[in-house]
């Protein structure tokens, strides 16, 4: 199981257009990923569930990835993240 | 006369006949069925041609409005794969056995509902998106046609409320504007009708009548306004608005795409001037070449302390994304302390137009200037950025920040951060001394930008601020036309281009002369672009050459 944390720089927070980037991204990978915002969790192949929490610019976001491909879908996900989030 | 007031989206006169639009309702009944797997499989299988629906509006919003403002279409399709989506809809057929329109349209309700009742006025908006999708499923399954728009004669369409789907497919020849009672401005139907440059009001509310239909208006997309049968001052106000308008648009369809280029055939660079963004969707929209000056300081100016660099690399890449391989020249940081945010803490100055400001605050607070620096070599990788420096007015400025850019390409590089080797570096030439050591200034840059106004000011010694001097302001002084051919005579001298990106690079009386001089760019505010482009494809240079130096 990997895990990192990372702040949210979009001025915009997380609204439709990075979700559902995030979620094609991660899509590729078998592991499964989850986005927790203080105490609320999502499925980040979940657009709505991701949309949900509600992430602000400045949020700190905790981001689990657990399975067979985690090192190569947290290093994605980690470059996804500084490039888009 | 009646008005009715919501907010303009996009900015445009548009007269015409109402037609109201009426969007033919589903009915959805709740009906149980026999065999809940195979009512499952008819959903899958809507799903399906949805899909490909959404693929065909992507393609057609891609031409149209270009890949950041189609997304949305894309965005459509993850929705309808969303595991929570179709979760609900399969558990309703297979837990109440029941028709795949009514767990379609039950779920629909149930997530927008969802997202209407969230804080944030961007997530309330998106309960729209899940409208859209939902009804398309629900068409589909009843195989009911798309409702066309088609209204015969050119029309102001009214409505209740347009999906985006609804909105791409509007056909601009027939559609002169669009009024809806709801909508928000931060819906994809505003953004679309940006992009298609159809002039729209929305969130008109219960003002927007259906016994309107049929009737005379005139929809004014500036200010958010519909007249219904309107008055004549009202109309002859509104005519001569419409032919501002038009008048652009014909400079735009005429000259979009066309070169730069003269009579006899000289070619110059025209670019725009911007200082935020949100400007590079009218760099494009205006045909510019590409971004002659970029200003920095919106980044510092917004926020209660320093933009960060991952902020500021954010910022220079999209505009360097969106513009898609054209140049953009990104001038550093330009505050001074008429012009600053307090957390700079600049100290109160008699003359801060001759203060401390520009390069010499950033020389002084290399952190901050470096952050810059970095996010600017950063932004470097993903498309044509060159980087200017403001207010040098000696060798030994240019030399201490070409050290300092030295430093942050090996700190990058060492970090396996990637950035472009051959990012361009220039100066502005605002000063008279720079003027005077523009030679020894241009063995050590790429490029010269000459800005006018801060040259104008300092070599006449003018205060612009000041009205009594106006009489005395002369843009046009032979002496600044003489310190900008010696400027480009330098530049050029060392194989160097040169530019200006002050208002004087609008000024079409002066086009000739400058062309006279082999000024290699021309950076101006976007509205101004086609004229200059109209005027440049007007002129001779060889003929008016000759005069035009010996003015001089």
């Amino acid at each position: 199981m990997r895990q990192f944390d990372y702040i949210v720089k979009d001025p915009l927070g997380i609204h439709a257009r990075p979700a559902g980037l995030l979620v094609k991204e991660i899509s590729q990978f078998t592991s499964s990923v989850t986005i927790a915002k203080g105490e609320k969790g999502a499925d980040a192949k979940k657009i709505f569930s991701l949309m949900g929490l509600g992430i602000k610019c400045g949020d700190t976001v905790s981001v689990t990835v657990e399975g067979a491909d985690e090192d190569n879908a947290t290093a994605a996900l980690e470059r996804f993240m500084e490039a888009s989030w | 006369m009646i008005t009715i007031n919501g907010t303009g989206i996009f900015g445009g006169v548009a007269f015409g006949r109402i037609a109201f639009y009426r969007r033919r309702e589903n009915l959805v009944k709740r009906v149980r069925v026999g065999a809940a797997a195979a009512e499952v499989e008819r959903f899958l299988a809507a799903r399906e041609v949805a899909t490909e629906d959404l693929k065909a509006l992507y393609e057609k919003a891609l031409a149209e409005v270009g890949e950041a403002n189609a997304v949305i279409f894309q965005i459509h399709q993850i929705m309808l794969e969303d595991g929570d989506y179709c979760d609900s809809i399969t558990n309703i057929i297979t837990a109440q056995s029941v028709n795949a329109e009514y767990a379609v349209a039950t779920t629909g309700d149930n997530f927008s509902r969802m997202f209407a009742s969230m804080e944030d006025d961007y997530m309330k908006a998106r309960a729209a998106d899940i409208k859209d999708i939902s009804a398309r499923l629900v068409r589909i399954l009843c195989n009911a046609r798309e409702q066309t728009m088609d209204s015969g004669g050119l029309v102001i369409l009214a409505a209740d409320d347009l999906a985006p789907s609804e909105t791409v497919q509007l056909n601009k020849e027939k559609i002169l504007a669009f009024v809806t009672a709801r909508g928000s401005a931060n819906s994809h139907t505003a953004i679309l009708s940006k992009m298609m440059n159809i002039p729209a009001v929305i969130g008109t509310g219960e003002a927007l009548r259906e016994e309107y239909d049929g009737k005379e208006a005139i929809v004014d997309g500036f200010t958010g306004t519909v007249y219904i049968e309107p008055d004549v001052e009202t109309a002859k106000e509104m005519k001569e608005k419409a032919a501002v308008q038009a008048e652009k648009k014909r400079l735009l369809n005429q000259l979009r795409g066309k070169e730069n280029k003269t009579l006899d055939g000289c070619v110059v660079e025209v670019f725009a001037n911007i200082s935020s963004v949100a400007d590079a969707a009218s760099v494009l929209q205006n045909d510019a070449g590409g971004v002659g000056l970029f200003r920095s300081e919106f980044l510092y100016l917004k926020s209660e302390d320093y933009p960060t660099e991952i902020e500021q690399f954010q910022a220079y890449k999209l505009v360097a994304e969106n513009m898609a391989g054209k140049k953009v020249v990104i001038r550093t940081l330009d505050i001074g302390a008429d012009k600053q945010a307090g957390y700079f803490k600049l100290p109160k100055e008699e003359n801060p137009a001759m203060g401390y400001r520009a390069i010499r605050v950033c020389l002084d607070r290399p952190e901050i200037f470096k952050t810059q620096l970095r996010a600017l070599y950063r932004a470097s990788a993903f498309g044509n950025i060159a980087v200017m420096f403001p207010m040098i007015t000696s060798v030994e400025e240019i030399l201490t920040v070409k050290r300092m850019l030295r430093e942050v390409r090996a700190e990058l590089y060492a970090g396996g951060i990637s950035y472009s080797d051959t990012m361009e570096i220039g100066v502005m030439i605002e000063t008279p001394a720079a003027v005077m050591i523009s030679d020894l200034l241009a063995r050590e840059v790429d490029f010269f930008s000459i800005g006018t106004n801060d040259l104008t000011q300092y070599s006449l010694a003018i205060d612009r601020q000041n009205p009594m001097l106006n009489k005395f302001y002369n843009p046009r002084h032979k002496g600044l036309l003489r310190m900008i051919k010696m400027v480009a005579d330098n530049a050029h001298a060392q194989g160097k281009w040169v530019g200006i990106c002050g208002e004087l690079a609008a000024d079409l009386e002066l086009t000739g002369t400058f062309l006279a001089m082999g000024v290699d760019e021309l950076s101006v505010s976007p509205p101004f672009i086609l004229p200059l482009r109209e005027k440049i494809r007007r002129i001779n240079v060889s003929e008016c050459k000759a005069d035009a130096l010996s003015e001089l």
